[in-house]
């Protein structure tokens, strides 16, 4: 049976959890476990497309990668002693894994100790499957700077004595909020790649949207998982309306809405919807809400502004934030005025965090265009041009600032 | 996010170290280096030679001139820079200021985020 390299690929991106979560269960050492998984998951993207995918694929990986495993230690120990000259006959653990260790996983990659970012690639290797070198390429580093990283990262988790026991408590819920900031960080890390150059980086979109729904799977009545599901879903869906061919920016408003997804958003709105069921609201259940209210108006000038305002008052109890605010003052804008907008801004402009960050000046700039002051209006889009660090943003803005030049 | 950390130099002050002075100079940027290549933060570093053997390039009427010697006569130049990709500009400036040349009047430690790259360094 001879199947194409991208089946291979998700067969493989799929079987690796299971696998690793087999290998920690019985030998701990999560380290060498997740080296010996990568071993064996190259070693099957060579072998399955030439040879055909084996029967027992997720045994196939599992004999590979234990047969590394013990190799490993067996060379850790050589010098020291032979007592694993017995126990390295053990057989591999069973095929058929009878727990979806997915969750215990990514507590265990997403452990406070990691930086965000280390997190984030560790996440994509030992649960997402993909390999060191499409990690890099990804996030626009050599492979040497990734591999550097994955490597820190679970010496920082053996070192923080890390085990497969899930934290438990208010530990849990602490673990559970920094696995959906990562998965968060990588659907964003793709989405908001848009040029041309860098269109391959969507896949991370769809990789966060894949192991969100592996989480979503094992905690359905979690508010926020299925929230952030939900946020994922709906703003995917615009995916196809938010850049010209050429690789401009569409803002919300101007982007031709028959190009969104339909599939995907009645997906998200259903979620969104079982979502707002649970107990206590959490900030993806309220941005997933606000992208359902634009999801569901036909066109731009349909939108309940007066909803959008209310959600982003409660988010911003909930989670005090300058660019809630910063989103709040758009809608406020559309209900009241961009004046009563304005006022909001003028507030946000003492906070140090966003004096001159180029969000701020870019919403600045929208507004006083919708005020009718042209000249200020020209000026804030000039410099948020010069703040931002896109430059799909940068040709947004400085295409705006013509267009209201005086 | 990625970020040059932009190492600007003076060789009058450089000069002015004692031997001490610049062997602590080596040892930690060798020290810096050895640290942002184990975080996994270090795309690449380069040193540049010195400015007099720099040449100013101008093409004028489809003809090119080349000039020996920096484009600007100044005290300071750039002497070389670090690429790295790490959390945030919060993280950038932290790593900065590991480097030697920062504890010294006269040299310039800047450091800019980047904006777009290419070449074989993405793959």
């Amino acid at each position: 049976m001879s199947q194409s390299e991208p089946a291979v690929e998700d067969l493989l991106r799929d079987l690796t959890p299971q696998v690793l979560g087999a290998l920690v269960r019985r030998y701990g050492r999560f380290e060498g476990c997740e080296d010996a998984v990568q071993e064996a998951v190259l070693a099957a993207a060579v072998q399955w497309p030439a040879e055909g995918v084996p029967d027992h694929p997720r045994g196939w990986l599992t004999a590979v990668a234990h047969r590394r495993l013990i190799d490993q230690i067996r060379s850790d120990h050589a010098r020291r002693e032979r007592e694993w000259t017995s126990a390295d006959q053990a057989l591999p653990p069973p095929d058929v894994p009878d727990t979806d260790d997915t969750l215990l996983l990514l507590f265990l990659c997403c452990h406070p100790t990691l930086t965000a970012a280390s997190a984030t690639a560790l996440t994509l290797r030992a649960v997402g499957g993909l390999t060191t070198a499409e990690i890099a390429r990804a996030f626009l580093v050599p492979e040497a700077t990734m591999a550097a990283r994955i490597s820190r990262a679970k010496q920082r988790i053996k070192a923080a004595g890390s085990s497969f026991t899930p934290p438990e408590g208010a530990e849990r819920e602490e673990r559970l909020r920094i696995v959906l900031h990562v998965l968060y960080l990588i659907f964003n890390e793709g989405y908001t790649a848009s040029s041309g150059a860098e269109l391959h980086r969507s896949d991370l979109a769809a990789e966060a949207i894949r192991l969100t729904r592996m989480v979503h799977a094992q905690l359905p009545g979690d508010g926020e998982v299925t929230g952030l599901l939900a946020l994922t879903l709906l703003t995917h869906s615009r995916r196809r309306a938010r850049t010209t061919p050429a690789g401009d920016l569409i803002p919300l408003a101007e982007q031709d809405r028959t190009l969104w997804d339909g599939e995907l958003i009645g997906e998200g709105l259903e979620l969104v919807k079982a979502s707002l069921a649970a107990p206590a609201l959490g900030p993806y259940q309220l941005q997933a809400a606000i992208a359902a209210t634009h999801a569901a108006a036909a066109t731009a000038s349909e939108t309940d502004w007066n909803q959008v305002h209310a959600l982003y008052l409660i988010l911003e109890r909930i989670a005090p934030n300058p660019m809630v605010t910063l989103n709040r003052a758009i809608a406020l804008a559309e209900i009241a005025g961009p004046e009563t907008g304005l006022e909001l801004l003028s507030a946000l402009a003492a906070d140090e965090r966003m004096a001159g960050h180029h969000r701020l000046l870019s919403v600045r700039a929208h507004l006083r265009e919708l005020a009718g002051d042209r000249a200020a209006a020209h000026d804030d889009y000039r410099r948020a041009a010069k703040a931002t660090a896109s430059i799909a943003e940068q040709r947004y803005l400085e295409r705006r600032a013509r267009r209201v030049k005086v | 996010m990625k970020f040059v950390i932009g190492l600007h130099i003076n060789p009058a002050v450089l000069d002015a170290l004692t031997d001490e002075e610049k062997a602590a100079i080596g040892e930690g940027h060798a020290a810096f280096l050895r640290a942002v290549k184990e975080s996994g933060e270090l795309i690449l570093t380069q040193a540049l030679v010195d400015p007099s053997q720099a040449a100013v390039v101008r093409v004028r009427d489809g003809r090119p001139v080349v000039t020996d010697g920096p484009f600007l006569e100044a005290k300071e130049y750039l002497g070389g820079f670090y690429l790295i990709d790490c959390e945030d500009k919060a993280r950038a400036v932290e790593l900065a200021a590991q480097i030697p040349d920062t504890a010294i009047e006269g040299l310039g430690v800047e450091v800019r985020q980047v904006m777009f790259s290419d070449g074989q360094l993405e793959a």
